[in-house]
């Protein structure tokens, strides 16, 4: 039989050439239409992105609005509870570009790792607890953005269920009612690493330390990328648009080399219940079909993906697969911490390396990081706390990046050229990008 | 996912068996999740747990749409619990979503309070009591060596030093927090446990464990008194 085959660079000429999408021609129809009219005939309101925004396209080409600012930041708690930096970064971010937040302590978690773990809930208390935090959100006037990948794709869940379903939303309503709380819809769901990736270039523009030296694999998290996928971000620059934008953008546009790994669309392991109780399945999963993979075929100085889940399941699992001589010991962290690590934050202070279990030490030292000095300021603070000479750490003993502007590499990255021609800050504060 | 002998539960009346699929097939999120089978077997090359263990979202989806009844109480008793809910499945090219079909599936075992799911769930308890109260799934005073021997030496050093490593993170809302992941407003939790008690979720919670039950009732209960929400 013969075989017709492709020579390896016919092969990687013909994956980079431009799929177009016609928004009006995908599977998917864009949910936005349907939720207007549910506001026209009042059962809903749909909070608008507030301006100014920037546009980005989606999987079948939709383009989806991110806000730069006025955003209510709806925490994790599996970030908050345990991966402290992660969130930390997030908000360093904004405070470093001066924007426009608010950190609220009028949310609840989306209680959905619990719902995929163990099933203890149904489809209307869910659904109350997504439109709790939305109406919250509403009410101090700020834009939601989600910071779990989790929420992020169980709320996208939710709301298509909303909108199909007129007893879901009669049921939610009593709640809501009850509450004296209002039915609001977010015109956009948006994740946080969607308004990095839209950032990217501001970011850039922005960095300290240079890391175009460093190979980074970038793992995708499922509930981004897998639940409701229309609405996740595609870029036919990233991958050929053949795999979502986010993370990767970000690399890239850091000057880093993102390396691709055959397991890139597997999950992490994590498992929602198996994380907690029954991590055997957890480390293996993690082990051998992610960290083992990418150290084989592309030996990466780092991880980065932009998840709770995956980066703990990353980070934490690796101890075990040592003891198995796999081969592990990779650092393993957020698009946000690397955006923050990249434009100077703290190692300790911002990122809270010391919460991350792999070796991330040898990547501080290939950045030029000396992380002994800020380990050992940073001693210095857990000891006045300690003594009871300082009540915590705050934003003033964090906000000063620990390499300034001045410091910046002659190199020009090669995103800069990109960021002049899609978005600049001055102009932002002139021209609202929407517009 | 292997051959298995359909009678396995055979001792289980067929009129129980029915009633809990029906269950499952009565929630409106069923027509959404199923549309047939074409039994290519997309979704288990992508699935997790299909590489791990006996378990297959194809046969779920497999199962369904066929109505089989024996092999759907198998997966029931024994099969649902292995999902990782990472929706990799959804690749499906029918438009199947079989790990949405387990989440349907886990929600009547739950509510049945089947007896492997008691006890798949016994270790699960603690976290329940967490996602319910203070409206997080994780907090930093559940990184307890003995739970987490496995994560390395980092949660000894963690564990040692907890207090002083929360309050030293700037962010306002996680600063010294330790029992949650970070500071919810008291009125927030009343709102939460409103949702609970309203929709049915406490009831939930008493088929698969009611000592838990009890504790997260006298909760919810008490606080709710000192609002005009409760009936």
């Amino acid at each position: 039989m013969k075989t017709v085959t492709l020579d390896l660079d016919q092969i990687n000429v013909r994956k980079t050439r431009v799929f177009p999408r016609d928004p009006n021609a995908a599977v998917a129809h864009d949910l936005r239409d349907e939720l207007f009219e549910l506001e026209a005939k009042g059962e809903i309101i749909v909070q608008r992105v507030p301006e100014p925004y920037i546009q980005v396209q989606t999987k079948f080409g939709r383009v989806k609005k991110i806000p730069i600012e006025h955003t209510w930041h709806h925490k994790s708690c599996g970030q908050c509870g345990h991966i402290p930096g992660y969130t930390t970064a997030i908000f360093w971010l904004h405070r470093q570009l001066g924007l426009d937040y608010i950190d609220p302590t009028d949310q609840t978690s989306c209680t959905g790792w619990n719902y995929y773990a163990s099933a203890t809930s149904n489809a209307v208390a869910q659904a109350a607890v997504m439109m709790r935090n939305f109406a919250a959100a509403y009410e101090t006037g700020y834009f939601p953005t989600i910071h779990c990948g989790t929420s992020f794709g169980h709320y996208k869940e939710c709301r298509e269920q909303l909108i199909k379903h007129q007893d879901l939303r009669d049921g939610v309503r009593r709640v809501l009612d009850k509450l004296g709380k209002p039915l609001v819809i977010p015109e956009e769901i948006v994740h946080y690493s969607e308004w990095i990736h839209a950032m990217r270039h501001e970011i850039a523009q922005r960095q300290v330390f240079d890391l175009s030296h460093i190979t980074a694999c970038v793992h995708p998290a499922c509930h981004y990328h897998k639940i409701v996928p229309e609405d996740a971000i595609y870029d036919w620059e990233v991958f050929g648009g053949q795999r979502t934008a986010t993370v990767t953008g970000l690399v890239q546009a850091l000057g880093a080399t993102a390396a691709d790994y055959s397991t890139w669309f597997d999950c992490c392991g994590f498992g929602f219940r198996h994380v907690l109780v029954q991590r055997d399945f957890t480390r293996s999963f993690a082990v051998q079909r992610k960290i083992q993979v990418m150290i084989m075929e592309a030996n990466p100085d780092v991880v980065i993906t932009h998840d709770t889940g995956c980066v703990t399941t990353l980070d934490k699992s690796q101890f075990s697969g040592k003891a198995h001589d796999y081969k592990v010991g990779v650092p393993v962290i957020s698009d946000a911490q690397l955006a923050a690590l990249a434009m100077g934050a703290h190692p300790f202070r911002v990122l809270q390396m010391h919460w991350h279990s792999s070796d991330w030490r040898p990547l501080m030292q290939k950045i030029g990081i000396d992380w002994e000095y800020y380990w050992q300021e940073f001693q210095e603070d857990l000891a006045a706390i300690k003594r009871g000479d300082k009540a915590g750490v705050t934003w003033q003993d964090s906000d000063t990046p620990i390499r300034t502007q001045e410091h910046v590499l002659a190199r020009v990255p090669s995103s800069a050229a990109a960021f002049s021609k899609e978005f600049s800050m001055s102009q932002r504060l002139t021209t609202p990008v929407g517009e | 996912m292997a051959y298995r002998d359909n009678d396995k539960y055979a001792d289980v009346p067929q009129e129980l068996k029915q009633k809990l699929f029906d269950e499952v097939k009565a929630d409106e999120r069923y027509d959404d999740y199923l549309y047939g089978c074409y039994e290519c077997g997309i979704c288990v090359s992508a699935c997790p747990s299909a590489r791990f263990y006996d378990y297959s979202p194809r046969v779920i989806a497999q199962t369904m749409a066929r109505e089989d009844l024996n092999r759907f109480y198998e997966i029931l008793a024994d099969d649902i619990w292995n999902c990782a809910q990472c929706f990799s499945c959804v690749r499906c090219p029918r438009q199947n979503n079989p790990g949405g079909l387990v989440t349907l599936i886990r929600e009547v075992a739950v509510r049945n309070g089947l007896k492997e799911t008691r006890e798949v769930l016994q270790g699960y308890s603690r976290v329940i009591y967490k996602v319910m109260l203070k409206g997080n799934q994780v907090s930093p005073d559940m990184l307890r060596p003995d739970f987490f021997p496995d994560w390395g030496p980092w949660v000894q050093e963690f564990s040692a030093n907890m207090r002083e490593w929360r309050l030293a993170i700037p962010t306002d809302t996680l600063r010294g927090v330790t029992d949650a992941a970070w500071k919810t407003d008291p009125k927030t939790l009343r709102e939460l446990y409103y949702i609970w008690y309203s929709t049915g979720n406490l009831e939930l919670i008493q088929e698969v464990d009611p000592g838990l039950h009890g504790l997260i009732a006298e909760v919810v209960e008490e606080e709710l008194a000192e609002t005009e929400w409760a009936d």
